[in-house]
């Protein structure tokens, strides 16, 4: 496997390393292991979904890439650097409650932006009220929008600090069905003209293939790799074409659910 | 429902008002059945509030008694809010603290008058010091818990977007618990309304408080004693609207729950 990556072309250079990582809580005195022993490349703007049964521990691993814990084994590095602690230059971003209800819109992605000059910091904003499309509510509270535009709110707050690496925790879990195939879409836009690295915690099948480059599979608790598994399909994404259909399932059964259920 | 938005606009002040005549009919016979000599009817307590009104000494008493709330309320909140969220921020400090002010707090603070007294003697000090105190623990809890309220979500965003803990605490943990804080701030000043009558009657010789108990020791006057009572119940009755209003202030309203 690593062989391989070396010999790969440098263009896409790697952002993102994960070797030997393992991660164990304490509970009780007794420690019980979380992570074993993941390895992880990524490539630079390269678009990953991390899935797995639930409680398996993809958020630990969200939260160790983003330096919000540290890994008891095993090393994680971004540009060859060791990751300390959270940085603005990686924003993880949550499955509800992220934003802040005290700001408005403008606010809230101007909330990282505080050591900027005043009319650059007004651009940006301007910028991303555009991006995320959320024109005409830049003077709203949180209170006052929708669960979807919420989720748009707070990735225009981290992309807005200009960050290399998005981590999403399970972003669209809270939204309905509808709102979460609107929000893939524009997440997918998003992506395509900005090309910052991102992680995607999903447990969400459909999510996976029709937004990742790979699929990184964890087994349960202890988790491991499963598998990786690439999506070799252009976007936009025909979410009915045989190769879809053909990926999907072979998503599902290496989960291991039987689509027949 | 169907009937509810229709007749609400009358409803809203018609009912009150016919309860409060109810009473008020309630107290004029009861004066009127029991024959009493010494308990004033709604009749002569409007006698008295004119006449508590044309002298000037009723507002000199409600300028003092403001003012002392004013005064001690104040301080508490300069003292309160720094003090609370530093315990709220730091738990360790809280846990070697809260023991003595969990045992601080329930003493009325009736009960602190003659260590007032002893303190700052008869006057002025003494009765802000008194409102001071009351308002004091209100405001330290709601601190304390307000920042202890504050989801984990929200300090992780602010750690990841790069704030040092100065401006977590300023930008994100202080305006995340301001609608705690102020239920605090208003369960205070209450309190401090209450408290200052109290005070006055003891420590003082001027204010409501001292209007209360002046008019009974200076030849029972109990129509003017309910008189300043109602002036003591209206005055809080503002003091609690006003408050009110600032939980209407759009970057706290996400944390009261409003009609809709």
């Amino acid at each position: 496997m690593a062989t391989e990556t070396l010999k790969r072309p440098p263009v896409p250079s790697r952002k993102l390393r994960l070797e030997h990582v393992g991660m164990a809580f304490d509970n009780d005195g007794k420690s019980f292991s979380v992570l074993e022993d993941i390895n992880l490349d990524v490539s630079d703007g390269e678009f990953i979904c991390l899935v797995g049964p639930s409680g398996c521990g993809k958020s630990t691993l969200l939260n160790l890439m983003g330096g919000f814990l540290a890994p008891t084994s095993g090393s994680i590095t971004i540009d060859g650097q060791p990751v300390q602690g959270p940085d603005p230059r990686r924003i993880l971003v949550f499955q509800e409650r992220g934003v802040f209800p005290w700001l408005t819109v403008e606010g809230n992605i101007g909330f990282g932006l505080s050591g900027l000059p005043r009319a650059e910091r007004n651009q940006r904003i301007a910028h991303y009220v555009q991006m995320v499309r959320l024109q005409g509510f830049e003077h709203t509270y949180p209170a006052d929008l929708s669960g979807g535009m919420k989720q748009r709110l707070q990735v225009a707050r981290a992309l807005a600090v200009n960050p290399d690496i998005l981590y999403l925790d399970e972003p669209f879990g809270a939204l309905d069905s509808v709102t979460r195939l609107i929000m893939r879409g524009e997440l997918l836009r998003i992506w395509e003209t900005e090309r910052r690295t991102i992680i995607f915690v999903t447990h969400d099948i459909d999510e996976a293939v029709q937004l990742a480059d790979r699929v990184v599979v964890l087994s349960s608790r202890p988790a491991k790799i499963e598998d990786i598994l690439t999506i070799d399909i252009a976007h936009p994404r025909n979410i009915s074409s045989p190769r879809y259909l053909e990926l999907r399932d072979e998503l599902m059964s290496k989960i291991g659910l039987a689509y027949t259920l | 429902m169907t009937s509810l938005a229709k007749t609400r606009g009358w409803e809203k002040f018609f009912w009150p008002l016919l309860a409060t005549g109810l009473l008020l009919a309630l107290w004029y016979y009861s004066v009127l059945w029991t024959a009493t000599k010494v308990f004033p009817s709604p009749l002569s307590v409007q006698k008295g509030l004119a006449e508590l009104l044309h002298k000037h000494v009723l507002w000199a008493d409600i300028g003092d008694s403001l003012r002392r709330v004013a005064i001690g309320y104040g301080a508490a909140v300069v003292v309160g809010i720094p003090l609370g969220l530093t315990l709220g921020w730091y738990p360790a400090l809280n846990q070697v603290l809260n023991p003595v002010i969990q045992i601080l707090r329930p003493i009325s603070p009736i009960a602190w008058i003659p260590v007032a007294i002893v303190f700052f003697g008869i006057g002025d000090r003494a009765a802000v010091f008194l409102i001071f105190l009351s308002a004091l623990f209100p405001i330290l809890v709601a601190c304390v818990s307000g920042v202890a309220n504050v989801p984990a979500i929200f300090r992780r965003s602010a750690r990841n977007f790069g704030l040092s803990p100065a401006q977590i605490l300023t930008k994100v943990v202080f305006p995340a618990a301001l609608p705690q804080i102020l239920v605090g701030l208003r369960i205070a000043l209450g309190v401090a309304w209450l408290v200052v009558v109290a005070a006055e009657m003891i420590a003082v010789d001027s204010g409501l408080g001292y209007l209360v108990i002046d008019s009974r020791n200076s030849g029972k006057r109990y129509d003017l004693v309910v008189a300043a009572m109602l002036i003591i119940g209206l005055i809080g009755l503002a003091l609690d609207f006003c408050f009110r209003r600032l939980e209407r202030i759009r970057s706290v309203r996400w944390g009261f729950r409003h009609e809709s």
